[in-house]
Order: structure tokens, then C-alpha cells, then sequence
């Protein structure tokens, strides 16, 4: 049977509190509750295994950073950064997260269901097996994708226009997928457009699937939406500006 | 397109002397830069090729080559330099950014050069490191401001201030962050058994920790950089610290790039990213725009080391030095390394090589006294790198504040390294700049380590002289006590600066 | 640098000082504990038509006497005493904060269209420029600044902020990388009207304190937030500029944009950049910034430090973090991230 434990996190200080999260899931807790969560920052940060967080509340910056396994699902809004240089698990969020979300997220998946600031999915970069997945259900504001190496980022629209200028600033791996068609003059120095191959969509449509899943959403639908592909323009957005003494 | 330039004058030129030439060939082997090579029975010179680095000249048996730099004179003028008209050349061809490899070579002043050391004559005795201690001992960490303690009930006092973790070295000398990508891997393997062998700490750089260095890890100082290349909890944990890289003084205020073709198969291993991929390191860490975002990191590297180990973060020295530091030491890192301008690096656009930042003795001195200012000197250790070059050097920077320095290009010298400043091609002949196989194998990791172990070895023997010389017999007696130095031929301003007196004085 | 938070009522309901402490104090990951401070609009109804001076004396005997003759020339005080303190453990008390009640003599400004307060700006440039151990730290009408070292709960403490009923209240909480000691430095900064807060650290300071200074405006504290004071105030009081106006010449969009604007507009943005490219602030910023009508946020135009807003009633919330807003108000109807080159502008109904 599936072990749980619940911790009450109001006014406690993110150092203990994250003591007591670890503590459950070297106790070999499954699911460990953390309620009345407001702001406290590094939950999840760290931390191996396959246990799953439900934090109810607000979560502070830095979410999971350098988490590597566990799954964290947090049932309002989160600051600064969640999913920050993650190696591996799961991040769903279901309200909005602020700038730089996913920044240099090396693998796992960051969810967020509402919008996303500025700078998402910056540096987000691939190696061997692990893929970096961040798909946002709302939108994402500007330089969305800046320097991503590697990965895909996902941004859905559900809730109306896609805000985001400057995508792909710098971009020189994986790719960013956004519904609907984006005007040429939102992307970046480094970024081209592409149309969604067939391919891709079979690639993508698990991501969709799952995400939808996770927030109670008709995939179907969105499988089947038109989508805009953004890719660098070249491996070395950068190599042309230099020259040698 | 084609420029009207045609051939600039040669940098070098090789010539051979033929009677001493006996045609071995070995010239032809060791160049990887191709200015020698066989024309039937005869060697020929293309000096156009060369940089300086003397492989050619040390392997030859019988010192038949020479080698001349700037053999072609342009008309001399003091504005308008050799420098400056080739870099125009350079320009106008390619309307592109220059960048240039190792340090700084504005010929500015040197500071610690004006600065000389005190010995004991009448009042105060030397002491004899021969048969008294002089302790070389450096604790790099928080250090409590004030004890609390408790008093048993049998009367006894017990201490219940905690300390926090602290790094322990044998001398004040360590290692600098060079990354390995940028470095060999037998470079960075000589170099952390060095630091094993002398009981210091190496910087691994942000190009991750390659699995052959993982029996010095607790000789290894972890570094994240912006671009986040190997770190991940794991590579965290190994480290004995671990270093978040926030500004390089060869260019403040910028990142750097490993073009792809050095992202060999086992680089792309370390740094976790597909082979032959650019590593792009953007200038700012992008979850650090403001300054309450640094205690934000380093608090939550630390959450997920569980408070274990000691964090440090480097800075570029530029303006407003002490205000940077001051505002660093309250984001709860345990070390500041401070970076002068004339620091090293692989490549560094020229522009900000030589005119980006301050020197390192400057940034040293008002740090330390900025600390002092505001209470903070015990929060955090100060670290100096940037150009230390000689045993003098680390006790002229730990009198003015220092708790200890890095060595980056001199412990490249130590290893063969010609500072040719060629590094950028990613062909070093010594085997320590380059990841080609049979480059890289011709530094043996065995002789380079002890070299790198000797050099540290006869600093600290220096540096024991000169503390004895001096009549202090533990380093931290040294730390920021400026009354040891006095400035020669220094202005006015810059001797307040420093918060050192004036020779005579 | 820092953490700031900012609430407005639109209806002028009074909000005493105990819950902006409590936001204030969730954001203390955000500061060091070495300068916090509360401004408020609405606290001195009792001498609505009085500008209140705080001030800061090294010592209440010279160097008020100081204070006193200066004031009694400008124009004429209608009260004074100790702003009411109350000792706090943590807080290392280095001056005296007293306040005055003081009503300037519109006569020696003429031919000014605000004498009142073209005498209070000349009054407190002249005061804080000199090494008299007085600096004038707020100067509005019904208005009142409360800062010092320490953390935000102590200075609130320290000045009993729960007993002062206000319908704007910005605050700050300060990250210090220099003069920890001096209790004029951390915001909020005050100039009649306007108050800022600013969390960020602008590129700009020595171009823009040189800008505002060739108005006649003298910068004393070396903080960001003292000249973005003055720039809004020259811009709105004395340039004319709506504050809509006021703030894209603070942080105008880039060229790229303005060349895809329709051509009225181009023209509009085009020149405020020629006119105000000296006010233009760069680097990372949000400010929240305050005068008896309003309250605006507004950030860098590469949006480099977060703001966040939330709604609820007639309630109107900026801040650095969304949880200092739920620190206040847990049943926080909206929260949004407004976009760089989107001002938050909320108004007080008349």
C-alpha cells in the first residue's frame, strides 16, 4: 500500500521544511502532502527517488531545482524558476509560474497549466537520452526559448493570444512549438519557422496527451490544432561575430 | 571578399640553422601548427604558421632553430602602434569582434611590482622557519564573529556556536577554475593530484567533473557557471566546495563559448551536452538579475546539499569593487574569489581583455577593507586570482587582504605552457589546450603533477622565508596587515586606496 | 535590489500599518536585514493642509535649531514633535526622527505654478545637501515616511506603523551592499507628493542624477530611488508629462517597436526618446512609485525584476512576490505578471 504523510508547512521556514520532506522519502513515503504552502522556496530541490509532492499553495522560487526523480504537483501559483537546471522527474503546476521557468532544464517535464513569465525555458539543453520537456497551457511572455540548446517547449494558448517577442533569441538546439501561427517579426536573431510535420505531431501528441491528462483537458482537439515550429536557424547562432587576433 | 591587404608582416619567423641541422625531423613531428614540413630531403619553414610556442626549439637536438618575433619592422610611432594598426587590418577585412587568447597585455603598471615587503631588523626578531613552525595553514570559510557558551554543571565551559563547514589547505595556494574542454584531461588530472599531493584544492572549471578526476573529488572545487554545463545534484555532491562563477576578470560582464569542435565525445560526457554542440555560457546566470537573486541561489545549492559544504562565488574585479563584494558576503557564500583584469582565460574578446576591470591588488585591498567597514570580514574568506605569477605575489595579496590566492597561468607555465597565448586553436603543443588525442598525450599526467607539486612546494617554501623574515609566524597574523608593505614610486591616490604607506614611511 | 510591496485603496479606505508589515516581512528572503521602510498617504488628517516634514537629526539639539531657523524663513511651523518610537532589541538607534507640521509661504515662489512646492523641493535640497546632521527623509501633505536599519518587522515596531491609518502604503525591504548604518538610505524615498520604491539596481544612476541635477534638484543619498523621485516629480510637475507619458520616458520601448508604430505614435515615442534620453533608465527595475492620486508599477523594458499585481475589491497590490500579497489579503481576487512596457496604473476615485 501506497505510504503518505502530511506536513503542515504554515510558517515553517523552507530549511526545515525541506529537512521533513527528505526525511519522509528516505522513510520511503510515496506521497507526502505539503499544505498551506505561501512562498517557501527550494521545495523539492535536490532530491532523488520517485516520490510525489503535493503542494498546496503558493511555492517559492526555485522549485525542484536540480530535483532528480520525483514528481511535484503544485495546486496554485509559483514564483522565480521552477524546474531550474532539473535533471529528471516531473513538475505540474496548476495555476502560473514567473520568469524563467525551466531555465537550463536538462531533463523531466515542467507543466504549468496557466501562463508563464518572461525569459521560459531559457538554456533548456539535451543530452543522450535525457529531453527536456516544458509545456504551458497558457502563455508565455518574451524571450521565450532564449539560448535553448536542447529540449522541447510547448506553449498550448488555451487562454487567448500567445504574448511572447524575441523567441528563440540565441536558440541552437531542440525546438519550440507553439499553437497557432506566430508573426515572423516575434522571433529572434537565430530562430526560423517550420511547419509542423506530420512527424512531429506524432511526436508531440504523447506530450499533449499527458498534459492533458494531468489538468483534466480534451487532447484531442489540441492534437489536432495547427502548429508553428521554431527551430535555429543554425547550430552557431554566435560563430560569425569573432574573428582571431 | 577580398582585402587589398595581401600579406601582413610575419609575427615570428623560424629559421634553421642548416650546419647544426642534422634533419631528424623532429621539428616536423612536434609542430601541430604545420610550419615545418618535408620537401623530399629538406625541411621547409612556414613561419606564417608559428606562435611562439617553442615545442620546435625544445625538441630539437641540436638548438638549430631559432625563432624572431616581429622580424619586419613597421615605422614606429607611439600612437599608433604595431597593435593597434593590425587590429584595424584585422577589422576592416572581417568586420568582426577580435578575440585573443591568455591575459591582458595592456602595458599598464603592475602593481604588486611597486609594492615591497617588510623584514625584522632591531626591534622585533626574524624567526628562523628552520627550526621554529611557521604556520602556512589557511581555514577558507565562515568564520563566527563572536563565541557563545555553556557552562556545565561540573563548571566545565563547553562552546555551543556551531562552526560552519571550512576548507582546510596546507598553503594559501590553490588551483583556479580552467575547465576541462578548455584543458586537457591529462592537464586536470596532473593538476588535481598536485593539489592532492600538497594538501590544496583544485577548480574544476564549468565544464563539469570527468570520471577519471573522481578520486580527487575531495580535492575538487565544483563550479557553476551560467551556462549549467554538468551540474546536477551528483556532481554537486562531489565537490569539497562548490563555486557558483558570476564574472571571470580576462571579461567582466560577458560569457564565453566552447565552439563545438572541442565538444569531444568525452567532453560532451562531462559537460552534459551532444557532441560537437556549441557551449554557449550566457554573461549573467539568468536566475541572478538583481542581487536578492544571489542569496536565492546560493541558499538554494545549499537546500540541496543539505548545508554540508562551503559555497563560493568569483567575481570579476571592476567599479564599485567593495560595494560588489559587501553586497556578495551577505548572500551567505562561505568564500569570495575576486578576479583582477589581467586574469587568463582561453579566449577573451580583445577589447574587453585589455580595457574591462580593475587590478587585482586594488580590488583586494578595498574589499577587505569594505568587509572590515561593515562588520562582514568573518562571513566570508577572500580569494585573489588574476595574474598571481610569483610566491611574492600571494604574500603581497594576503597582506592586503587575502585569505588565498588561485594560480591559473602559472600553473600552466608549470606544466610547459608557453603562454603563446594560442589556446583558442585548440592545438596546444604541450598537450594542455587541446583535446586531440595524440596532442593531449604528450603531457604525462605523472610529470606534469609533480612539476605543478613543485612549484607550489617552493612558493610555499618562499612564503614561509618571507614570513619569518617578517617575524609572523601563522598567515592569518599576515592577512590585511598592510603595515608589512610599503609602496614605491605609487601616487598618492592609489597608496589611500591601498591603505599602504609610502616607502620611507 | 530588495523586495517591495505597494497597496492602494481606491476608495480611500484606511488600511493601518499591521498588514503591509506582515507582507512586508514575507519577502525577508529578499533583504538583509540592514534598512526597511513604510510610506504612507492619508496618515495625518489632522494637518491635511500642512506639509509634513520628516526628519532625521544626528542630534534633536543643534541640529534642529538648524531646521527650525531655516523653516521659520521659508515659511512657518505649525507643530513639531518626536515622531513616537518605541525601542526595539534588534535595531541600533543612530538618530533622532522628529516631524514637523509646516506650512510654506507661497510668496517666495513667484511666478512659480506650485510655489508651495517649488519652497518644500528648495527646502529639502538645501537642508540635505549640507552636512548639518538633518536630512528631510518625506516632505508630502498628509503623508508620512518611516524607515531605518533593521529588519522590517523591527522598524515597523520601532515606529508603531499599526497605529497609522493609511490609503496608500509602499514599502521596502532592503538587501544593503553599502552604508548598512545610515538609516536614510533604504527606501522609500520621499519628495512631497511622490514616494518610490524600487527593487533592482539601475545602470543609469550617474546619468540620470546628472540629468535631474541640472534642474535644480540635488541628490544626497546616492539611491536609485532619491532621483527617480525627483525625475517624476520634474517630469509630471514641472514638464507637464501625464504619468502614462512620464514612465515611457523612463523606460521608452526599443527602436524596433517604436518603427512599428503607426506614425503619430512613432513620432510621439521617437521624440520623448530625443528629449528624455538622459532620464532613461536602464539596467534591472521595478518601481512602484506613489503620490496622493495613484499608484503605478512599472519595470525595465526587458522585464528583468518581477512584479506581480493583485486585485481584490477596491484594492489595488503591487509587490515583488505574489505571497507578500497573500500575506495581506489570502482571498486575493486576481494576480497577474504584467508585461515590461505595461505600466500598472491604479487611481484613487476623487
Amino acid at each position: 500500500m501506497a505510504k503518505q504523510v502530511t506536513i503542515d508547512a504554515k510558517g515553517v521556514h523552507y530549511t526545515p521544511l525541506n529537512q521533513q520532506i527528505r526525511k519522509a522519502v528516505e522513510d520511503g513515503v510515496d506521497e507526502i502532502v505539503v499544505d498551506n504552502v505561501l512562498g517557501q522556496r527550494f521545495i523539492g530541490n535536490g532530491l532523488r527517488g520517485n516520490a510525489t509532492i503535493r503542494v498546496n499553495g503558493v511555492a517559492g522560487g526555485d522549485l525542484a531545482m536540480f530535483m532528480s526523480g520525483p514528481t511535484v504537483i503544485v495546486s496554485g501559483n509559483a514564483e522565480h524558476a521552477p524546474g531550474n537546471t532539473m535533471d529528471s522527474g516531473k513538475v505540474v503546476i496548476h495555476g502560473s509560474a514567473g520568469d524563467a521557468v525551466a531555465h537550463s532544464m536538462r531533463g523531466g517535464k515542467v507543466f504549468v497549466r496557466g501562463d508563464i513569465g518572461y525569459r521560459g525555458g531559457i538554456h533548456m539543453k539535451q543530452y543522450e537520452t535525457q529531453r527536456p520537456i516544458l509545456v504551458v497551457g497558457g502563455s508565455a511572455q518574451t524571450f521565450l526559448g532564449e539560448y535553448m540548446a536542447g529540449g522541447l517547449l510547448l506553449v498550448l494558448g488555451l487562454d487567448g493570444a500567445m504574448k511572447a517577442r524575441e523567441i528563440g533569441s540565441g536558440i541552437h538546439g531542440g525546438e519550440i512549438v507553439i499553437r497557432g501561427d506566430v508573426d515572423e517579426a516575434c522571433l529572434a536573431a537565430g530562430a526560423k519557422k517550420l511547419p509542423l510535420t506530420d512527424e512531429d505531431r506524432a511526436r508531440i501528441a504523447p506530450v499533449i496527451q499527458e498534459f492533458a491528462a494531468d489538468f483534466g483537458l480534451d487532447a484531442e482537439p489540441l492534437v489536432k490544432a495547427d502548429y508553428t515550429r521554431i527551430v535555429p536557424a543554425s547550430a552557431r547562432p554566435f560563430a560569425g561575430k569573432y574573428t582571431w587576433e | 571578399m577580398n582585402s587589398n591587404f595581401g600579406s601582413m608582416p610575419l609575427r615570428y619567423r623560424i629559421s634553421i640553422d642548416r650546419e647544426q641541422c642534422m634533419e631528424c625531423g623532429r621539428c616536423v613531428e612536434n609542430c601541430p601548427y604545420g610550419v615545418f614540413r618535408w620537401d623530399g630531403e629538406r625541411i621547409l619553414i612556414n613561419s606564417r604558421n608559428c606562435t611562439a610556442c617553442h615545442r620546435c626549439l625544445t625538441y630539437c637536438p641540436r638548438d638549430a632553430i631559432m625563432l624572431q618575433e616581429h622580424p619586419c619592422d613597421y615605422r614606429s610611432h607611439p600612437v599608433w602602434t604595431r597593435g593597434v594598426r593590425e587590429s584595424i587590418y584585422n577589422q576592416a577585412r572581417t568586420g568582426k569582434i577580435i578575440l585573443a587568447g591568455m591575459g591582458s597585455v595592456a602595458n599598464l603598471p603592475i602593481i604588486f611590482d611597486h609594492l615591497m615587503l617588510d623584514a625584522c631588523q632591531v626591534t622585533t626578531p626574524p624567526t628562523d622557519p628552520l627550526r621554529e613552525p611557521v604556520e602556512l595553514r589557511t581555514y577558507l570559510g565562515k568564520k563566527p564573529s563572536k563565541l557563545e557558551f555553556t557552562q556545565k554543571p561540573n563548571g566545565d565551559v563547553e562552546l555551543s556556536t556551531e562552526l560552519t563547514p571550512n576548507l582546510m589547505l596546507e598553503t594559501p595556494i590553490m588551483l583556479g577554475h580552467m575547465s576541462y574542454g578548455a584543458l586537457s584531461l591529462n592537464a586536470h588530472v596532473a593538476m588535481a593530484r598536485a593539489a592532492k599531493e600538497t594538501g590544496t584544492f583544485m577548480g574544476t572549471g564549468e565544464g563539469g567533473l570527468h570520471p577519471g578526476l573522481y578520486p580527487y573529488q575531495d580535492r575538487m572545487i565544483v563550479q557553476i557557471a551560467s551556462g549549467r554545463f554538468g551540474v546536477n545534484v551528483d556532481y554537486l555532491e562531489r565537490g569539497a566546495a562548490i563555486e557558483l562563477k558570476l564574472g571571470q576578470g580576462a571579461k567582466p560582464g560577458i560569457g564565453g563559448h566552447l565552439p563545438g569542435e572541442k565538444v569531444s565525445a568525452d567532453v560532451s560526457k562531462t559537460r552534459m551536452i551532444p557532441q560537437g554542440s556549441d557551449a554557449i555560457s550566457p554573461a549573467p546566470h539568468h536566475d541572478i538579475y538583481g542581487i536578492e537573486d544571489l542569496p536565492q541561489l546560493v541558499n538554494s545549492v545549499k537546500e540541496a546539499t543539505e548545508r554540508k559544504k562551503p559555497i563560493f562565488a568569483k567575481i570579476a574585479a571592476v567599479n564599485n569593487n567593495a560595494e560588489n563584494v559587501a553586497a556578495v558576503a551577505r548572500s551567505g557564500v562561505d568564500a569570495i574569489a575576486i578576479d583582477g583584469f589581467r586574469g587568463g582565460t582561453g579566449a577573451a574578446p580583445r577589447v574587453f581583455r585589455d580595457h574591462v576591470g580593475i587590478p587585482i591588488e586594488v580590488a583586494i585591498a578595498t574589499a577587505d577593507r569594505e568587509l572590515r567597514n561593515q562588520g562582514l570580514r568573518n562571513e566570508v574568506s577572500l580569494i585573489a586570482c588574476g595574474s598571481i605569477r610569483e610566491s611574492a605575489d600571494v604574500i603581497k595579496a594576503i597582506a592586503l587582504g587575502a585569505d588565498a590566492v588561485y594560480i591559473g597561468t602559472a600553473a600552466l607555465v608549470a606544466m610547459g605552457c608557453r603562454v603563446c597565448g594560442n589556446c583558442y586553436q585548440g592545438l596546444c603543443s604541450w598537450g594542455i589546450a587541446t583535446q586531440r588525442p595524440d596532442l593531449v598525450a604528450r603531457l604525462d599526467p605523472d610529470v606534469a603533477s609533480n612539476q605543478v607539486a613543485n612549484l607550489i612546494r617552493a612558493w610555499t617554501l618562499e612564503i614561509t622565508e618571507l614570513m619569518g623574515a617578517a617575524g609572523i609566524n601563522s598567515i592569518e597574523s599576515l592577512r590585511g596587515n598592510r603595515d608589512r608593505l610599503r609602496g614605491y614610486m605609487l601616487d598618492e591616490g592609489l597608496l589611500e586606496i591601498l591603505d599602504v604607506k609610502s616607502v620611507g614611511a | 535590489m530588495c523586495g517591495i510591496f505597494g497597496v492602494m485603496d481606491k476608495r480611500r479606505q484606511m488600511m493601518d500599518g499591521s498588514g503591509i508589515r506582515e507582507a512586508l516581512s514575507m519577502m525577508n528572503e529578499r533583504g538583509s536585514g540592514e534598512g526597511a521602510g513604510y510610506v504612507a498617504y492619508g496618515i495625518y488628517p489632522d494637518y491635511r493642509d500642512c506639509y509634513a516634514l520628516h526628519v532625521f537629526f544626528d542630534n534633536a539639539c543643534e541640529n534642529k535649531a538648524i531646521v527650525d531657523a531655516t523653516l521659520e524663513q521659508w515659511g512657518s511651523i505649525e507643530c513639531d514633535e518626536a515622531i513616537p518610537t518605541c525601542d526595539q532589541l534588534n535595531l541600533k538607534v543612530n538618530c533622532t526622527p522628529w516631524r514637523y507640521f509646516f506650512k510654506p509661504d507661497a510668496s517666495l515662489a513667484p511666478g512659480s505654478a506650485s510655489p508651495e512646492k517649488d519652497v518644500v523641493t528648495n527646502l529639502v535640497m538645501q537642508i540635505n545637501a549640507c552636512a548639518n546632521g538633518a536630512e528631510i527623509v518625506s516632505s508630502g501633505k498628509n503623508v508620512g515616511l518611516f524607515k531605518a536599519s533593521g529588519w522590517p518587522e523591527d522598524v515597523a515596531d520601532y515606529y508603531r506603523i499599526q497605529d497609522y491609518e493609511g490609503y496608500i502604503w509602499l514599502a521596502h525591504n532592503r538587501y544593503a551592499t553599502s552604508n548598512p548604518e545610515l538609516w536614510e538610505r533604504p527606501d522609500p524615498f520621499n519628495l512631497h507628493d511622490w514616494s518610490v520604491v524600487e527593487n533592482g539596481k539601475t545602470t543609469t544612476y550617474g546619468a540620470n542624477r546628472r540629468y535631474v541635477e541640472s534642474f535644480g534638484y540635488n541628490c544626497s543619498t546616492g539611491t536609485d530611488s532619491e532621483v527617480i523621485a525627483y525625475l517624476i516629480d520634474l517630469l509630471t510637475r514641472k514638464h507637464g508629462l501625464d504619468i502614462n507619458l512620464a514612465i515611457r520616458a523612463l523606460a521608452p520601448p526599443y527602436w524596433d517597436e517604436i518603427d512599428r508604430m503607426p506614425e503619430a505614435e512613432q513620432n510621439l515615442n521617437r521624440a520623448l526618446r530625443f528629449a528624455y534620453g538622459s532620464a532613461t533608465m536602464n539596467g534591472p527595475f521595478t518601481v512602484v512609485a506613489a503620490n496622493p492620486d495613484m499608484m503605478v508599477g512599472f519595470t525595465d523594458r526587458g522585464k528583468l525584476r518581477p512584479m506581480v499585481v493583485g486585485e481584490c475589491g477596491d484594492r489595488l497590490y503591487i509587490a515583488s512576490e505574489e505571497t507578500a500579497i497573500r500575506a495581506m489579503e489570502p482571498k486575493v481576487e486576481s494576480i497577474t505578471r504584467p508585461a515590461a512596457g505595461e505600466p500598472v496604473i491604479g487611481r484613487v476615485a476623487p
